[in-house]
Parts: structure tokens; C-alpha cells; sequence
């Protein structure tokens, strides 16, 4: 509820604006400074995608496509499969950031859930051991799994397993402070009332606490895939013989440059540009019939 | 230290109203618990172990453990220079992505009216393309005869014969591009729940744009500044992406050198020594610095 006030006033505010006079071009600067120093951002930020996008449709004249544009061609996009093991590698990213990303976010919302709802001794140790995973870089955690694998003598299970192992220790704490935010933002009176209507715990957590949680696992979620998914130093220390496709493109860039790579970063773009988006649209309509009720 | 500010911020208003229950339900913590203690608790202490082991031994024939802390030494006297090398351009990268993120997070946050969630997309739907793929692109943007090294030397801001490729700008660049969302989403969640009328209070008060920046808007963003930097600043000092993929070993940092000492040389003491040294500083600067910021709730 405070959130939409605050979005009223901002809107207020800046209808107040323009309202003033404009004297001067050097006044007109100061006064859209920040929002173009922010555009200029934006677009440093886009550069190396429209580099990304524009290599996906060049046509190589020698065998690697790091160099420059050389002529067009759709040809990269119609043998995106056609480099040796590029296909493999992105399926076996996607089993591993799926099977992560379903495990992260269980136990995370679990643990979520006894930190913000239960009381019990061990708390702040607890938020300490959650808080560590992401206080030490990655290259640390990554050697350390590594060997403890070799250690214990498990050079064997390096793969699937042991990335997905490595891939869930480091998605947990982020699931974990992104549910907690939202379980602590939310208003326990509406459980309280749910309960006072004859609602028994589990009816009252099914239709009250977990729709009120949900945004806040789905955004979670969301993160602990896009960490998973574009993992590589982490990765790079687990995989043993696999290849995920951040590893897939570390090994090109040692040998010839594949220009179907471009052609799936494009993808990669696109595609989570039309979930983002569509998200933000589902969740525009739902505010609107909510409101119409 | 939160990417909880990533969504939500912590509402600490509403921190003292949860009613906090006393039974078993505590019990859900363990198996995320148990998962944290057996694949990062075990290994890192492991990881201290295996940097007293003894030198002299190898992957192949074994290690001996000899309590062996000289390691320590030999290990700084290594590689001391990674160190302050890898700390200089994090601290510079992190910098950088404050004096760019901030005016973008305002931005967002009080200037794009209804441009806001598209603006809030535009900033993170880039990051969801490779970061192995983006740092290529950058090596191609930087290289020798890209544009912006062709336009730079013809505004004679480069010399003739200079580079970016292959030197420490680039290098800080690549971190810098890398984090930048580390940076703004933290500082954008908190700009926003920033009320605006406290921005007009301090203008109805005679506080000049400046002045009312500096003295509300800036102390009240500060948890945000604090997550961000701490965001930005802890995965680019054990980056070791960028040294390699836009530098040389004369930028190497401290994270090529224990990758390397683990996977290539598999001289397994020496890495343990770096990477234990390693998260030690970092989990000192982190501690010390939560606390002159004064944000100790965020841990």
C-alpha cells in the first residue's frame, strides 16, 4: 500500500514539473541531466549486445568469427547444432540450471520460512552460515568443492552431480534473502484472519501464505536460474569431463569461435526479454482485475 | 549485504510486527542447512587443511599433512602483487559502477515516469545473455582496430601506438560492464523507497537541488550503496574472466593464478594458501566495512 502512494506522488510530482518555466537551454540541462546520463548508461550497457546480434548474422572469412564483420549470411542461424557439441553443451546447461533452480528454490523457501517465522536458538548463526556462501568468491568455493570431491575419492561422480551439488550451494543463500524479504514485507494479519474464519494451517498456507509468498519465490527462482545457467568459474572447477555451455564457450575461445554462438547469445537475449516482459504484462492484468473487483 | 534490496528491501518497520513462532517448524531450516554444512562449510575447512599439507608432495603420490604454515608465507611471497593488483581494480571497477549506476538508479527511480519497469528491464535483460559471450564482444570492441580505440586516437586521447586491449583499462571495463547490475538494482530498490516529499520538504526549507541531494536523498540511499558496492566488489576481486579475456598475464589477478595452481598445476597446497587468504580478506573488509556503515542488520 505504501509503495502505490509513494508511486502516486512521484507522479504528482512529476506532473508539477514541467509546469515550470524553461529559461534557458543550460537550465533545461540541469534539469534532465540525471535521466540523460541514465539513457547514456543504458546504452553503454546495450553495446555489446547489438555487437552480439550483428555477428550472429556475419559470415566468417577465415574459420574463427572473433575478428570483423565480413559479409552477411543467415546461414549461422540456421545451423545453430551444426559446431560439434554446442547443442549438448546447452542441454546439458539446461538439465543442470532446472534441476538447481527446483532444488534451490525448495529448500531456500523452507529455510526462508523458519528464519522469518519460527523462533528457535541458532538464528543469527544460522543467518551467518547463509550470509557466508556470498561473501566468498567464487573461485574459493569452486577449488574447495573441487577438493573435497578429490579428496574423498569421488573423481568419478565429476559431472551432472557435482554441478549440480556446487550449482544449489551457491543459488541457496540468494533464494533464501530474496524469500525472506517478501515473507518479511508481508502482513501476517491476513493469515490471522484467515484462521479467525475457521481456515484450518494448512487451508490458511495453501490460499493466503503462499499466493502472498509467491512473488517473491518466483523471483527467486528467477535469480537462482540465471545464476546456474550462466555459471562458469564455479562450473569450471565441478564439471570434470562435462560441458555446460559457459564451458563450451570458454573452449571455443581457445581454439575457433563458432559464429553460431552469437546466434544463441541473440537468443538468450530475446528470450528472456519476452518472459520478462510477459511477466510484467501478467502481472499488469492481474493489478487490473484486481482493481476492477 | 542483500539481494533481497534486488526485489524488496528489508522493511525493518514491518520487522517488529512478525509474530514469531516457537515449536518444531524451526526444523525446515535443516535440510537447506545440512546442504550448506556439507558442500560449503566441509570444503572451505578442508580447503584450510589442504594449505598446511606438505609442499613436497602431489596430486599423484599424495600429501602429507605437516601443519606445514609456512606455506603462508611462500604463498604471499608467490603472489603478493595478485593481491594488491586484484584489490586495485575491484576497488576501481566497483568506483566506476557507483558513479554509473547511482544517476541511472535516480534515473529510474524519480525520473522515468511510466518508463520506469521498462527502464528497470532494459537494465537487467542484458545480463541474462552470456558473461562469457558479452566479454568476447568487449574484446572485440576494444581490440586494435575497433572503433573506439580508432576514435580515441583520433581525438589524440590515445597515442598513436596505444591500446586498450590487453592493458588494466580494459580490464577494469570488463569488470566494470560485468557488475554493473549488481550495482544499480541494489541502489535503484532503495532510491525508491525514498519519499519524494522529503526531497520537496528539503526544497520548501531553502535547500538548494545540491543540498537537498547531499543531505536527504544520498544518507537515505545508503543501505542501497552499501549492497551494491559490496555486490560489485566481492565476485570482481576473485574474477579471473577478464584478466584473462581482455588482458595479459602482466593483468592477471589473483583469481587466474589460483585457478591455474589448482587445474594446471595441481599444486594443491599453494591454491589452498591463495584461496584461503583470499576469502579472509575479503570476509575482513566485508565485516569492517558493514559496521562503519552501520548497517549490521543486513547480515
Amino acid at each position: 500500500m505504501a509503495t502505490a502512494t509513494t508511486a502516486q506522488v512521484a507522479r504528482t510530482v512529476e506532473r508539477a514539473e514541467p509546469a515550470a518555466p524553461r529559461r534557458s537551454p543550460l537550465r533545461w540541462l540541469s534539469d534532465h541531466i540525471v535521466i540523460i546520463i541514465g539513457v547514456l548508461v543504458l546504452i553503454y550497457i546495450f553495446v555489446p549486445i547489438g555487437y552480439i546480434f550483428a555477428l550472429s548474422f556475419n559470415q566468417p572469412a577465415g574459420r574463427s568469427a572473433t575478428a570483423e564483420f565480413d559479409s552477411f549470411t543467415w546461414n549461422n542461424w540456421k545451423t545453430i547444432c551444426e559446431p560439434a557439441g554446442l547443442c549438448d553443451s546447452l542441454r546439458l546447461s539446461f538439465a543442470v540450471s532446472i534441476t538447481a533452480t527446483i532444488l534451490a528454490t525448495i529448500l531456500g523457501t523452507l529455510m526462508a520460512f523458519a528464519l522469518v517465522r519460527h523462533s528457535f536458538r541458532g538464528r543469527g548463526a544460522s543467518n551467518l552460515v547463509i550470509f557466508l556462501p556470498m561473501a566468498t568468491p567464487e573461485v574459493v568455493m569452486g577449488a574447495s568443492l573441487l577438493a573435497m570431491f578429490v579428496g574423498l575419492s569421488l573423481d568419478s561422480l565429476l559431472g551432472f552431480t557435482t554441478i549440480v551439488i556446487a550449482h544449489v550451494m551457491f543459488c541457496l543463500s540468494f533464494v533464501v534473502v530474496t524469500v525472506k524479504a517478501r515473507l518479511i514485507g508481508m502482513d501476517q494479519r491476513l493469515e490471522q484472519a484467515a484462521m479467525d474464519l475457521y481456515a484450518n494451517e494448512w487451508q490458511t498456507f495453501r490460499l493466503i501464505t503462499l499466493p502472498l509468498a509467491m512473488p517473491g519465490i518466483v523471483a527467486a527462482a528467477m535469480l537462482a536460474f540465471s545464476l546456474s545457467f550462466d555459471d562458469f568459474i564455479v562450473t569450471n572447477f565441478t564439471a570434470g569431463q562435462s560441458i555446460t555451455f559457459p564451458l563450451f564457450v570458454y573452449g571455443a575461445k581457445l581454439k575457433d569461435f563458432p559464429p553460431q554462438l552469437f546466434v544463441v547469445g541473440t537468443l538468450m537475449f530475446f528470450i528472456s526479454f519476452i518472459f520478462v516482459i510477459g511477466g510484467e504484462i501478467w502481472r499488469r492484468r492481474n493489478a487490473r482485475i484486481a482493481a476492477a473487483r | 549485504m542483500t539481494t533481497a534490496g534486488l526485489v524488496t528491501p528489508p522493511a525493518a518497520h514491518v520487522d517488529g510486527a512478525v509474530a514469531r513462532r516457537r515449536g518444531w517448524g524451526w526444523l525446515l531450516i535443516v535440510p537447506g542447512m545440512l546442504w550448506l554444512a556439507v558442500f560449503f562449510l566441509f570444503p572451505t575447512v578442508q580447503l584450510f587443511f589442504t594449505s598446511l599439507y606438505d609442499p613436497s608432495g602431489s596430486y599423484i603420490n599424495g600429501y602429507s599433512m605437516t601443519w606445514h604454515f609456512a606455506n603462508y608465507v611462500d604463498a604471499l611471497k608467490d603472489s603478493w602483487n595478485l593481491f594488491v593488483r586484484s584489490f586495485a581494480y575491484a576497488g576501481a571497477a566497483t568506483l566506476i559502477c557507483l558513479f554509473l549506476g547511482y544517476p541511472l538508479a535516480y534515473a529510474i527511480a524519480f525520473k522515468a515516469g511510466r518508463w520506469k519497469n521498462v527502464m528497470l528491464v532494459l537494465v537487467i535483460a542484458p545480463f541474462f545473455t552470456s558473461f562469457l559471450l558479452r566479454t568476447m564482444s568487449w574484446r572485440t570492441i576494444l581490440s586494435d582496430n575497433g572503433f573506439v580505440v580508432s576514435t580515441l586516437k583520433f581525438l589524440h586521447i590515445l597515442p598513436p601506438d596505444g591500446r586498450l586491449l590487453a592493458t588494466s583499462v580494459a580490464v577494469i571495463a570488463g569488470l566494470t560492464y560485468n557488475f554493473l547490475p549488481f550495482m544499480t538494482l541494489p541502489l535503484y530498490a532503495a532510491l525508491d523507497k525514498v519519499d519524494p516529499r522529503l526531497i520537496e520538504a528539503a526544497g520548501d526549507l531553502y535547500a538548494g537541488p545540491l543540498t537537498g541531494f547531499r543531505r536527504v536523498t544520498l544518507p537515505l540511499s545508503l543501505p542501497g550503496v552499501v549492497s551494491g558496492t559490496l555486490l560489485c566488489f566481492i565476485p570482481a576481486c576473485g574474477d579471473y574472466i577478464n584478466a584473462e579475456l581482455l588482458g595479459t598475464p602482466k593483468q592477471y589477478m589473483v583469481g587466474n593464478r589460483i585457478q591455474a595452481a589448482f587445474l594446471t598445476e595441481q599444486n594443491y597446497p599453494l591454491a589452498a594458501c591463495l584461496s584461503v587468504i583470499l576469502m579472509a580478506i575479503v570476509v575482513v573488509m566485508v565485516v569492517f566495512y558493514i559496521r562503519r556503515a552501520g548497517t549490521e542488520d543486513l547480515v
